[in-house]
């Protein structure tokens, strides 16, 4: 097997063996990066000089017995809104186009401790507000599978680095479907933990109480290990909740016997693509044959997840991007009169227009006369949709559909019309509002030649469920990747 | 007749809490520190960067809102106030809006009519600003984030004042209760304790507020006095002349004795309130506020009748060592080291007072330790120096607050005891001012005053004078 | 469109969020804001008459820091991306009139 073509565990474990060394699997990505870059363009930032010093680093640790995790030697790919000391963190903006952290974020560290190697920044949506990697300031990314489609978004980057051999895992983050969908477009594995489940310390905040950190990968046993580096409590993120429950891996167990699966009807109304429909559906059959219980439910308020997380989340943006102000870090305009017309030139200039679109809704809806009408009132649904959640959950363990309704879009096909863009969210939206685990997987590979993906949500803190149910699955489909590049 | 107007009067009192760290980080709250040294990702609003709430700025909030009787909010939270300008890193301020801490209390007050209730309408826990400076040089403001985030209380009063009076006693009343807790020095010239103007003023008899205006910049308490009669003057002219009074908020320039509008088109003073989603609840338990209240100071009042109970000292010296918490506690522990209370209540009323006057301090500034002040003491009860000595080393002590027996020690302060040395020094006196003998002989008794003092010249000060006195009316 | 942004709302909204739109951004963003509040206009639908607005999924409380000083002195970490940096100092236009 040639090193490319290993997961992160398969690497780490031929590492250890002395079988390949670090500097041998990060000089091989990165002749993958030169060679795929041009056409895919997944990454804002290569650290090439940095890999390469971080290799020999941590291969004495492995050789003096130091570093001996499940990770230790395997290079990853870091989402450009994750802070990283010393390295350019853009978040695909202009407005932070020289923008060099001088501390690294929670997961990064999590990350190094165990032996990761840094390879670079991947490309996102501007802020991570986009469902394609189409808003970025430093051009589209595109898909792996097919380069004339969108790699998803806004981990778009990430997913298509995990695709592409450039990397063997990624960090990526989820405020509404950033991890999951792309990860579907691109066929690889994607976990957005539960909130509180992984620090937000150094995470540039796009929706607060939203937002969440996770991997994306070649496999589930991948995504348990690097669950269990990043999942960890931080006194640094008021959010971050303490658990003993972190132990992944030892949810890598081939059976769902009894394990009750929900399939929500209203994931699967008007819009929903057939193919995709049939995909997910066949993912069901082949769990209920091994024995798990499959049935339909109603979920109810899928319809209200959108403009309640819209108005949430462009709510908490407008005030998280309010520090982008060119005094302390990043883009100043150049020309300006007094200290309003520098604020306002230099955050015109600084944000693209998705992410404009985003800041003025969200300060619309907070503004005063509305705060109760939009704003408490997006809160209130936010309260049912949870509650909806809670029901179910009594009855399932895990609930399984599709995360999104088509595959992976044509390049500008979608940003013409936010309303239809936004509605690309409809299955992954509600994971985040509720606060829940979501895995996206791929299951099938549509007429066009793309990867479909399936989606299991499992209650708070559940996590390991989804593992199981994931690699169960996993295991009966077989190896998934791509046949060739195109 | 012409109108007669009331004035109406609420205040906004901004508090500095006596924190060692700062309200969401573990920065230093320290004065003095060079520009930016100070500081981290979180108090400069670095991307990424979370805040952590103080648990001790909780505590003193608590203990504030409990001083001056307010319910404390079991579930409460902290909300973002938005709005840009460059002292405030993050263009929000974490504040609390919809659920503060502390709500519905009330203070009294002394009155020329008597006692008076001020209500308290919410206090509530927030962050400060940092610091702009103008640079002239290329003209432009510098920002200074060493005070970001250190951690403000805001006594948001009822409008229950009528006067500059009632004002200031409610203001001393506040500064009074949180310097007995510790929460804060309360220092007005340093900002510690700032306070704005919510004033209006209507007809004697009317039910209706008038429209209110917001006066900022008052750093001492003269200065709200004038900016109260100002204001107050100012709105009467308007409503006099027939115009309106604008709600808006005015700066007073105490130099100028005038307030002027601070308005920009670029203030849309819509702050978009929401709860922070990076801060958690809080939910307080009954245990937690019974805590808190047993760790609750015995508060002036208390303290004054234990005062007139326990000591044997006047009245007037109550109130003035009781009026700082830090006096009184010099007071008491040099008490509780065996000096006897009237004498150190003369300590503080003559010497520290006048001392403090003289370098333009205050009471909280005293640096001289109780055990220090009782040893001066001792020092003149036994006689070993004689009280003018025992000024010049008080004004040592104060200073600098050295050890008073040391001190004696090593400059050689110490009253000669030695009777033998003493008298001749006396004869010597005698010797050398025939005149003044003479004097005293014919029956000027004044001129004993001269010879006393010119033995005291002799003996360098250390002799006690009652037996220079005695030993001259024995050789004369 | 049941609601139609004015230009005034447009021009507060830039006051507010400090963006400066050019006149074909402005009608742009009229235009994508009226959609938008159409779409959210959606939630009306729902009745959540005594339902208590949900911040906090996870029921997290009283997350507290000790009093303790943990930074040192990190000014040159502070001001190393600082557009324009004096005396140890953040520059901006002049705030004083």
């Amino acid at each position: 097997m040639s090193i490319l073509d290993m997961t992160a565990c398969q690497l780490a474990a031929a590492i250890k063996n002395k079988e390949v060394t670090v500097l041998e699997a990060v000089k091989a990505v990165l002749a993958q990066i030169h060679a795929k870059e041009e056409i895919y363009n997944c990454y804002v930032t290569v650290d090439e000089e940095g890999a390469l010093a971080q290799a020999k680093e941590i291969q004495k640790k492995i050789d003096a017995g130091i570093l001996t995790g499940a990770l230790a030697g395997v290079p990853v790919a870091i989402k450009d809104n994750m802070c990283t000391e010393g390295i350019l963190t853009t978040c695909s903006s202009k407005i932070l186009n020289n923008f060099v952290p001088t501390f690294s974020s929670e997961a990064v560290l999590n990350l190094q401790k165990a032996g990761a190697v840094i390879l670079g920044k991947t490309n996102m949506d501007e802020f991570a507000m986009g469902s394609t990697t189409e808003t970025s300031a430093y051009g589209v990314t595109r898909n792996p599978w097919n380069y004339e489609h969108v790699p998803g978004g806004s981990s778009g980057g990430s997913a298509a680095a995990v695709a592409a051999n450039e990397c063997f895992y990624a960090l990526g983050s989820d405020t509404g479907g950033s991890i999951r969908q792309p990860a579907s477009f691109c066929g690889v594995v994607g976990l957005k933990p539960t909130y509180g489940r992984v620090s937000r310390y150094g995470l540039i905040a796009y929706g607060s109480s939203l937002d969440q950190i996770g991997p994306l990968c070649k496999d589930v046993a991948d995504c348990a290990a690097i669950m269990e580096v990043i999942s960890t409590h931080d006194k640094k993120d008021s959010t971050s909740v303490l658990r003993q429950d972190t132990d992944f891996t030892s949810a890598l167990v081939e059976d769902v016997k009894g394990m009750r699966i929900g399939i929500p009807r209203d994931y699967f109304g008007e819009g929903l693509d057939g193919q995709v429909r049939d995909a997910v559906l066949k993912a069901a059959e082949v769990l209920k044959e091994k024995g798990a219980i499959v049935e339909e439910f109603d979920l109810s308020l899928v319809e209200y997840a959108i403009p309640a997380y819209y108005t949430i989340a462009a709510a908490e943006a407008s005030s998280n991007l309010e520090r982008f102000d060119g005094i302390k870090y990043g883009y100043r305009a150049e020309d300006y009169e007094g200290l309003h017309d520098m604020y306002k030139k230099t955050r015109s200039q600084g944000f693209g227009p998705e992410v404009k679109r985003r800041i003025m809704l969200g300060s619309f809806v907070l503004s005063s006369g509305y705060y109760d009408a939009y704003y408490l009132k997006a809160l209130r649904v936010k309260a049912l949709i949870k509650k909806a959640f809670d029901e179910a959950f009594a009855k399932y363990d895990v609930i399984l559909g599709p995360v999104a309704p088509t595959t992976a879009p044509k390049l500008g096909e979608s940003l013409s019309d936010p309303i239809k863009m936004y509605l690309g969210d409809i299955y992954t939206i509600s994971v985040n509002l509720a606060g829940l685990p979501g895995l996206s997987m791929p299951c099938g590979i549509d007429s066009k030649g793309l990867p479909i993906g399936l989606q299991l949500i499992g209650d708070c803190f559940n996590e390991k469920k989804l593992i199981q149910t994931a690699y169960t699955y996993e295991k009966i489909r077989g190896a998934f990747s791509r046949k060739e590049d195109r | 007749m012409a109108k007669q107007y009331e004035t109406v009067i609420g205040l906004e009192v901004h508090v500095e809490l006596a924190t060692k760290t700062k309200i969401f980080c573990g920065c230093s709250t320290a004065f003095g520190g060079e520009p930016n040294t100070h500081t981290c990702p979180v108090c400069t609003g670095m991307p990424g960067s979370l805040p952590v709430l103080n648990k001790q700025v909780l505590e003193y909030a608590v203990a504030v809102g409990l001083a001056t009787n307010c319910t404390i909010t079991q579930y409460c939270k902290f909300d973002r106030k938005n709005y840009f300008y460059p002292d405030n890193p993050q263009n929000y301020q974490i504040s609390q809006l919809y659920l503060p801490i502390c709500q519905n209390g009330r203070v009294e007050i002394e009155t020329e009519n008597g006692k008076k209730y001020v209500g308290i309408h919410e206090i509530h826990m927030e962050e400060d600003a940092g610091k702009l400076i103008h640079d002239e040089w290329d003209d432009c403001s510098l920002v200074d984030y060493n005070r970001s985030g250190v951690p403000l209380i805001e006594i948001v009063s009822e409008p229950d004042m009528r006067s500059a009076e009632e004002v200031i006693a409610y203001l001393e009343k506040l500064r009074m209760t949180i310097q007995y807790l510790g929460a804060s020095d309360c220092k007005l010239q340093e900002g510690s304790m700032r306070a704005d103007v919510n004033l209006s003023i209507r007809e004697v008899g009317a039910e209706a507020f008038g429209t209110r205006t917001e006066m900022k910049n008052l750093n001492s308490f003269k200065a709200i006095a004038r900016a109260i009669e100002g204001e107050r003057e100012r709105q009467i002219d308007l409503l006099e002349a027939g115009e309106k009074v604008i709600q808006e908020t005015r700066r007073w320039d105490d130099n100028k004795g005038e307030s002027y509008a601070m308005r920009s088109k670029e203030d849309a003073q819509d702050y978009r309130y929401f709860p922070d989603p990076d801060l958690v609840p809080i939910m307080l338990d009954d245990a937690f506020l019974d805590q808190i209240r047993a760790k609750q100071p015995e508060f002036r009042e208390e303290k004054m009748l234990r005062y007139k109970k326990e000591f044997d000292i006047p009245e007037y010296d109550i109130q003035i060592i009781t009026g700082s918490k830090h006096m009184a506690d010099i007071f008491e522990q040099t008490v509780a080291l065996g000096s006897q209370p009237k004498k150190v209540s003369n300590w503080l009323m003559v010497e520290t007072l006048r001392l403090l006057k003289e370098n333009n301090m205050d009471p909280e500034d005293i640096r001289f330790s109780p055990e220090n002040l009782a040893k001066l003491i001792s020092l003149t009860d036994a006689k070993a120096i004689n009280s003018s000595v025992a000024k010049e080393v008080f004004e040592v002590m104060f200073d600098q607050n050295i050890d008073p027996e040391k001190y004696v020690e090593e400059k050689g302060l110490k009253t000669v005891n030695d009777e033998g040395a003493l008298r001749k020094t006396v004869e010597e006196v005698i010797a050398n001012n025939p005149q003044s003998v003479e004097d005293y002989r014919n029956g000027k008794e004044k001129a004993i005053g001269f010879l006393v003092g010119q033995t005291m010249k002799a003996m360098k000060g250390k002799a006690d004078p009652g037996m220079i006195n005695k030993l001259l009316k024995e050789l004369l | 469109m049941a609601n139609i942004i004015s230009d005034e709302t447009i021009e507060y909204v830039g006051i507010l969020a400090k963006l400066e739109l050019s006149g074909e951004e402005k009608e742009q963003a009229k235009k994508d804001m009226g959609s938008m509040l159409d779409y959210i206009d959606k939630l009306g639908e729902l009745d959540t008459k005594g339902v208590e607005p949900m911040s906090h999924v996870f029921p997290v409380k009283n997350v507290f820091r000790e009093d303790v000083v943990t930074n040192e002195d990190m000014r040159d970490a502070v001001l190393k991306n600082a557009p324009g940096e004096k005396n140890g100092m953040f520059t901006v236009p002049r705030t004083f009139e």
